[in-house]
């Protein structure tokens, strides 16, 4: 029940309201005059699009190519998956039987285009139509089936073209004239004839393989062979096709509908076998929540989710390229256990702000270097940048006679000290107006140095490195 | 004969004139590198401990022997992240003025010692690296014997060298080939600038020749090591009293 139009209207009804005479649409008040002991639940269509993509979530384990019809429709592309599930009617009812189990009213139906398909799976429920069936299939299908606005499909009604078999009997330009290109463009889809490809949910890929099981898995090294498996032929796949995987996602489906995806990255194209099934080795030995198999998985699935093609001029057997890939592989090994994050190298910048000086990027990033690093000292100098660099510069105290320290309540006494180097902050960058900052190298009596600061115009001093 | 047999002994084959030639890495100096017998051992396991309140100079150490031992090969920095903020995270510029290129290193921040070892174990099959460097605090558990004898197999086995750098650590049994305790030494009086960086350092085991107490200068002109010239207070070192917490 929901308001539409200033009233409170059904806006779904089960299968015993329905045989009681009840309608979507129907104003709230009559639905209760018909049935006294109605029933009846706020439409919450949040809740609904959330099911529907959990629904769909379920569904990605028959193809990785699922997209939403909201409201309440899923489309899979089910070409290329019959090895695995058998015959197309073997997965048609596999679907409908498990929502049907789950006690969703569901239709199902199979056709080459999302229009045809729709309207088949409403009005003519767990039909299948083989290959160019569905100019035969839909023509008797009513015009409603096209799912058009209300208004156009009231139009056809008027006309007399009451099914969409007796719509396409009229000539093309006189459907255009009538009632537009898009209308003709949804009939020949119905036909068949002109499909547009569905917008999957997740990035679709050529590159995937999937494992299914007759008895659910759930012992972790099984798991793991089959996962090698299925990377094999995967990896056969892609080498054949001369490309590699720069990011990889393995989905396990629970029998209980339950998906977990688990996905590893790499720096460099890669279609060998070991060194996918050692990523996914590190990643599995290092998630925080562990695989929870649960009663089992029935399905594990691999997808190439962003794939590159392969330079085979990069693959030389020079030393030093062999080396610059054994240390990619390293790089991918240790992101895959540790996160992206984790693994970084630093980039120079062209600034003056010492925290500014570089860019941290994950080691998997390509990075052309559009300056490189630049000596601050000159020759038979000692360094003028600190060693360790404190990210927030620490408080400390200065005193004079004689000249200390005072940083972590610990008063150094100063013997050498140099400066001031005034090095100015990005005042133009509006975000953080920072003064022009006075350095001092400090040395104490032990031997330790210093970087110390304080902003033009404050006594406040700050720590901001150690040099060695 | 098992397969196991067979492929040690194709492994033995394919290495002839087995036990390997000992491969040492010359730190600059050269009398001292007399007591150094050639240098520092290549694929070895070398531990350096920081003198209480002298951690960035025991960076600026292992920063030299990293640059010797890894030459233009890359290098693998792993600290623990707390030890970042504690004692300030690795500055590339810094690095850059040492004269050690920061793009030949690769960082990799872990939460815990176990993390830091694991990693390096997996980084030392990777051959192609110059240096590990594992940066530790204190003396975690798994840090034992065990742990260290795994890491010098690690070494030899993939002559890729690697360098713990201790912070805060009591010396405990460990089958290092090196083991170094090194504190910032006081620049020259005459320096109108500070002069290079220098280091009191105590080589207190070396399973290859002798150990001894030097001052060491890093040379960021040259990246070597040499001599260090005479402190303005004349301080004297302190002795190797087994531990590095001393102050």
């Amino acid at each position: 029940m929901e308001k539409i139009q200033n009233a409170l209207r059904l806006s779904a009804v089960d299968h015993v309201a329905e045989e009681l005479g009840l309608h979507v649409s129907q104003p709230l008040a009559n639905a209760r005059a018909m049935v006294s002991e109605l029933e009846v639940i706020p439409a919450n269509h949040q809740a609904d699009a959330a099911l529907l993509v959990q629904l769909a979530d379920w569904c990605d384990r028959f193809t990785p190519v699922v997209a939403l019809d909201p409201p309440d429709g899923l489309f899979l592309n089910i070409a290329g998956t019959n090895h695995l599930f058998g015959d197309d009617r073997s997965i048609l009812e596999k679907v409908i039987h498990t929502f049907r189990s789950r006690s969703f009213a569901t239709q199902g139906a199979i056709a080459s285009t999302t229009v045809s398909a729709r309207a088949l799976a409403h009005y003519c429920d767990g039909c299948i139509v083989g290959e160019n069936g569905e100019a035969k299939a839909v023509s008797s299908l009513p015009v409603e089936a096209l799912q058009l606005d209300p208004v156009t499909t009231h139009a056809f009604r008027r006309a007399g073209l009451k099914t969409i078999g007796q719509a396409a009997s009229r000539k093309r330009n006189e459907i255009v004239s009538r009632f537009g290109v898009a209308t003709l463009a949804r009939i020949d889809e119905a036909l068949g004839q002109d499909g547009r490809p569905i917008t999957p949910r997740q990035p679709s890929t050529d590159y995937w393989k999937a494992k299914s099981f007759s008895e659910p898995v759930s012992t972790l090294d099984v798991i793991r062979t089959a996962l090698q498996s299925i990377t094999a032929s995967l990896c056969t796949v892609m080498e054949q096709e001369g490309v590699g995987a720069r990011r990889l996602e393995a989905s396990f489906h629970r029998s209980d509908g339950n998906t977990r995806r688990i996905a590893v990255e790499t720096g460099s194209p890669v279609c060998t076998a070991a060194i996918i099934d050692r990523l996914f080795h590190e990643r599995l030995a290092s998630l925080s929540d562990p695989l929870d198999p649960g009663l089992g998985y029935d399905v594990i699935r691999l997808a190439a989710t962003r794939v590159e093609r392969r330079d085979h001029a990069t693959r030389s057997l020079d030393m030093k390229a062999q080396a610059q890939m054994e240390i990619d592989l390293l790089a991918d090994r240790l992101v895959a256990r540790f996160g992206r994050e984790h693994v970084v190298r630093f980039h120079p910048q062209e600034t003056h702000a010492p925290e500014d000086a570089w860019l941290i990027a994950s080691v998997q990033d390509s990075h052309k270097a559009q300056v490189s690093w630049q000596a601050i000292r000159v020759l038979h100098e000692a360094p003028r940048r600190p060693l360790r660099m404190f990210t927030r510069p620490e408080p400390v105290e200065v005193a004079q006679d004689p000249l200390r320290l005072s940083w972590r309540k610990v008063s150094r006494p100063i013997t050498h000290w140099e400066g001031p180097e005034r090095i100015a902050m990005a005042w133009w960058q509006q975000r953080k107006q920072q003064a022009t900052r006075d350095y001092y190298r400090a040395e104490d009596e032990a031997g330790r140095r210093y970087w110390i600061y304080h902003s033009t115009g404050s006594s406040q001093w700050f720590l901001h490195g150690l040099f060695a | 004969m098992d397969i196991h047999k067979l492929s040690l002994l194709h492994n033995a084959l394919a290495k002839p004139g087995l036990p390997k030639a000992k491969h040492f890495v010359g730190l600059g100096r050269e009398p001292d590198d007399q007591a150094l017998k050639d240098g520092l051992r290549h694929d070895a396991f070398h531990e350096v401990f920081a003198h209480a309140g002298h951690e960035a100079a025991a960076t600026g150490f292992a920063v030299g022997l990293a640059a010797r031992l890894a030459q233009d090969k890359h290098i693998l920095w792993i600290g623990e992240k707390f030890a970042w903020q504690e004692h300030g995270m690795p500055c590339p510029s810094g690095f850059f003025e040492l004269g050690l290129d920061p793009s030949q290193v690769m960082f990799l921040s872990v939460t815990h010692a176990g993390d830091a070892l694991r990693a390096a174990g997996d980084a030392l099959t990777c051959t192609s690296l110059g240096t590990v460097i594992i940066e530790i605090t204190g003396n975690p558990k798994i840090l034992d014997l065990t742990a260290s004898r795994r890491l010098v197999l690690a070494c030899a086995q993939n002559s890729v060298p690697v360098i713990l750098l201790h912070f805060g650590a009591a010396l405990q049994t460990s089958a290092a080939e090196t083991r170094w305790i090194v504190k910032g030494a006081p620049s020259a009086a005459e320096a109108d600038n500070w002069g290079h960086p220098t280091f009191d350092v105590n080589l207190i085991r070396n399973r290859s020749g002798r150990t001894g107490q030097w001052g060491f200068a890093w040379s960021c002109d040259d990246g070597r090591f040499e001599n260090a010239k005479a402190a303005s207070g004349a301080v004297v070192s302190t002795p190797a009293n087994r531990s590095a917490e001393a102050a």
